[in-house]
């Protein structure tokens, strides 16, 4: 990558230390915004919010371990209607990042790098992140 | 002209030294999360979250009890390795990021103990 001496100062970003060049952010007025870089950025925001979403677990467990009384009231929180949508939200984005995941692996290992692989893959990641989730919720109110 | 050698300038603005540990950790537990998100979202759709006695019969097994352990060391492992990756690459003040990062570890690590507690307290049978 070559510098870019005027990113940086018309960017309106905070100057980094020593006004080193940096690369311009991804989204804003100097790229084009694409499949491949979206979903890159979706991946991060997935990651973010799995890591919160981590709390939720951990209070599953930890009300599952004081008692069936604490553990009623997490059921019930759980089976709220804003307890379901944070639910069905939070698997998507655990299918989504698990998808997208494997791509990034089969990248680290040097596979998949071509435009046309790494369009189809990405499109595969977001119809089976879609579809699985479905699967999940139907299979759960179903079983 | 400056005297200052190159290393100086170069000092302070990051190691070189244990980078390579933090990608291979972040791939080591994102590969064993595959089978473990997998078998525990499988799970949690088989069997009905808000029944308590399904639910601790459940964690209490031997073999489920060892897959949550395993299960919630990586994902609060990965989750920390994540997220310090991400807060390094936009926070940009030094003490804000740095803050930042033991902030999130100390949550994530916190939660993450506190998960294996509670598996081990309920497959303990306390």
């Amino acid at each position: 990558m070559s510098d870019h001496p005027t990113a940086a100062t018309t960017s309106n970003a905070p100057p980094a230390t020593g006004q080193r060049p940096l690369s311009p952010f991804m989204i804003g007025p100097y790229y084009r915004p694409q499949l491949t870089s979206m979903m890159s950025i979706v991946h991060r925001l997935t990651g973010v919010a799995l890591a919160m979403g981590t709390v939720f677990i951990a209070v599953w467990v930890m009300s599952a371990a004081s008692g069936p009384v604490s553990y009623g009231g997490f059921a019930w929180y759980a089976n709220s209607l804003l307890g379901r949508l944070l639910l069905i939200a939070f698997s998507w984005a655990l299918v989504y990042h698990l998808c997208n995941g494997v791509r990034h692996l089969f990248w680290d290992a040097g596979r998949g790098f071509d435009l046309k692989t790494a369009y189809a893959s990405g499109y595969a990641v977001i119809a089976a992140s879609v579809v699985l989730t479905a699967v999940i919720w139907i299979a759960a109110f179903a079983l | 002209m400056s005297l200052r050698s190159p290393l100086a300038q170069a000092r302070g603005l990051g190691s070189a030294k244990d980078g390579v540990g933090h990608w291979w950790l972040q791939r080591l537990t994102a590969l064993a999360l595959i089978p473990l998100s997998i078998w525990f979202i499988y799970s949690l759709a088989r069997y009905p979250l808000s029944d308590y006695v399904t639910m601790v019969a459940w964690i209490r097994s031997p073999l489920v009890a060892i897959a949550l352990v395993l299960f919630f060391v990586s994902m609060f492992w990965h989750a920390a390795l994540g997220v310090q990756v991400v807060i390094e690459d936009y926070v940009g003040n030094e003490s804000v990021k740095l803050l930042s990062i033991v902030a999130a570890r100390f949550a994530l690590y916190a939660l993450g103990v506190a998960s294996v507690y509670a598996v081990l307290k309920i497959a303990f049978g306390a």
